[in-house]
């Protein structure tokens, strides 16, 4: 593809874009996939379950490989390995309570098991295959529609599932021991979200590739959590985010010949270190008047 | 007071000896001070028993506690008291005896009974604010999607802000609840069990790993909370010196056995040598700080409770041997 020129002038730039249907389902798969990412991802980095998350993205890049290799559809390879994975973390961490250490090693032993056979699957493919690094890193080319109505049919049910599931999940995230006299299935709630995370991750990992899903996963909900501790708020915040990052990762992907995940992933760092820095200035401004507000009253004393 | 209570620490001495029958001497006593026209007790427990993976951790357990009484557990570690507390809210099984709470079985009484699990800490870069830690208390464990301008939601808020004003919350319950001191948390999640309103409140160790000034800080917030809300308080605690001038009642247990009655009857050098079967002797200071001597977890008043578990241990291996 010859590289098309940035206007400065939106309306005609996004024009230009619209005019490629494939841009088109880039744009459509990157809000679908950048809002489920987002909402499931904000749970993820409060449950403080990212090594999960990580090693769920990581069995993407086998499923997708084995799908390659098989000769059947690359989303089923998506989500069948990611959510078969979630399920064997879930099985694996029954009867610990979340966080514990042994169970990070034996999440650690999984994943690297799974690359391993995804690098087998891929050199079993001799070489044939599109590129292990569209399956690493991403690709927004050659989505097609129907992969779109997939993408959309998967994240409207994770969605809904959140939303059903949310309060009781998120208590038990925050307080397990209280939820659980409360009556709030704890372990249930465990199970069923790792299959959600399974499910987004396999969705963000056909547009950010599997080593990339945490620039959509992550880093919206970690920014989000530094600039407000409303969950509400940080939950909205995180789907904007992520939403925004995502296209201006596409549309600056679309200008200039690098890869989609770097600028996805640069721009979502980059507002991560703003989020922090504006926390940071807010805090010592606040300090500031503190001290002066007492220096004042020392005076006046 | 009531007088079944006062007899109890030596009906319960006399009890336990594991050989002796259950003696129908409890029952009948609850039945005899239903008849005096008392009310009916919020908790109740006649010969409880609680076995822990073939180990009987105690047994012959009876107490009554009615409303708006604060009662403590005590005790050394590893002896149950927890699982007190856990049988309570039908979380574990009793082996053993008949348990009422408020008039009906354990776990059953839904969100008429707060819970303040031991403690835990949150992560000090957790990003929910302590107001939100106390609103899951009230609608937490609800599946779906609140609606954002119902009537119902701004009547919750203000129970949630009533709530927090009430344990004193209301300068930092804004802050992310990981940024909050020790004791701060605790206000807020005694915050958390109460914003039902709850007739019972179970709390293990509430003022564990807090420093002095914020112990008896607590502890008068959750006396004043007792008898002014008329709720009816069982505290499980290591130390019961913070919450002695508080309290109505103390469950002294050990190993097998309980002695149930108020702090000065059961306290003392006579009732917890009985207890123990070994001497036991207790010290009054002269700011009427109560100080155990000879218990078998060794002087257990602010000392590292963790140093003398291992030791303990084995006493408990020992004493099973015997009985059995």
């Amino acid at each position: 593809m010859e590289s098309p020129v940035f206007s400065w002038n939106p309306l005609y730039d996004f024009q230009l874009m619209w005019s490629y249907p494939f841009m088109v389902n880039a744009f459509r798969a990157g809000a679908i996939v950048a809002v489920v990412a987002g909402a499931v991802g904000w749970f993820m980095v409060l449950r403080r379950q990212t090594f999960a998350g990580h090693t769920l993205s990581v069995v993407a890049f086998p499923g997708a490989a084995l799908a390659t290799l098989a000769g059947f559809s690359l989303s089923l390879g998506y989500f069948g390995f990611c959510v078969a994975a979630g399920l064997v973390l879930a099985l694996m961490r029954r009867g610990r309570e979340p966080g514990g250490s042994e169970e990070s090693a034996a999440t650690g032993v999984v994943q690297a098991f799974l690359l391993a056979c995804g690098y087998l699957f891929m050199a079993l493919y001799k070489g044939l295959l599109e590129g292990p690094q569209a399956l690493l890193f991403g690709s927004f080319l050659g989505i097609t529609t129907g992969q779109v109505a997939t993408l959309a049919v998967a994240g409207l049910a994770v969605l809904l599932a959140l939303a059903v599931l949310g309060r009781p999940l998120l208590f038990a995230s925050v307080d397990p021991q209280v939820a659980a006299a409360r009556g709030v299935p704890v372990r249930a709630l465990s199970v069923a979200f790792l299959v959600l995370l399974g499910v987004a991750t396999a969705e963000a990992a056909q547009i950010t590739g599997a080593l990339l899903v945490f620039a959509l996963m992550v880093l919206p909900a970690a920014t989000a959590q530094v600039l407000t501790a409303r969950p509400g708020l940080s939950l909205l915040l995180t789907v904007i985010l992520g939403f925004a990052v995502t296209w201006a990762g596409l549309v600056a992907a679309f200008y200039r010949p690098y890869p989609l995940g770097f600028f996805v992933t640069s721009f979502a760092f980059g507002l991560f270190l703003l989020a922090h820095a504006a926390r940071f200035t807010a805090r010592a401004l606040e300090r500031r008047r503190d001290a002066l507000g007492a220096a004042f009253a020392g005076g006046a004393a | 007071m009531n007088p079944v209570v006062a007899a109890e620490p030596q009906h319960n001495a006399e009890r336990r000896d594991p050989s002796s029958a259950p003696s129908s001497a409890a029952s009948e006593a609850s039945e005899a001070s239903a008849a005096d026209g008392q009310a009916e007790p919020v908790l109740s427990l006649s010969g409880a028993a609680v076995r822990v993976g073939g180990r009987t951790l105690w047994s012959g357990v009876d107490l009554e506690v009615q409303a708006g009484e604060f009662v403590a557990v005590l005790g050394p570690n590893g002896v149950g008291k927890s699982t007190l507390i856990k049988v309570l809210l039908g979380i574990m099984p009793a082996a053993e005896g008949e348990i009422r709470v408020l008039g009906r079985r354990p776990g059953e009484a839904g969100s008429r009974v707060g819970y303040l699990p031991q403690r835990r800490s949150f992560d000090p870069d957790l990003r929910i604010r302590g107001v939100d830690v106390v609103r899951m208390g009230l609608d937490g464990d609800r599946w779906g999607v609140p609606l954002p301008w119902s009537r119902d939601r701004r009547e919750q808020q203000r129970r949630v802000y009533e709530v927090i004003e009430l344990v004193g919350a209301s300068a930092y319950a804004h802050r992310p609840i990981g940024q909050c001191s020790g004791g701060e948390q605790q206000r807020l999640l005694i915050a958390q069990a109460l914003v039902r309103r709850p007739e019972v409140l179970l709390l293990d160790e509430p003022l564990d790993s807090l420093d002095l000034p914020n112990q008896s800080a607590v502890a008068a917030l959750i006396g004043r909370i007792c008898h002014q809300e008329n709720v009816a308080v069982v505290m499980v605690a290591h130390d019961v010196n913070p919450i002695l001038h508080h309290l109505d009642r103390v469950v002294y247990i050990a190993e097998g056995g309980a002695v149930c009655g108020p702090p000065s009857e059961v306290i003392n050098s006579e009732t917890l040598t009985r207890l123990y079967r070994t001497p036991v002797e207790v010290l009054s200071t002269q700011d009427g700080r109560l100080v155990v001597v000879g218990q078998p977890e060794a002087p257990a008043v602010h000392t590292d409770r963790h140093g003398h578990g291992h030791g303990h241990g084995h006493g408990d291996r020992r004493a099973d041997r015997h009985a059995g």
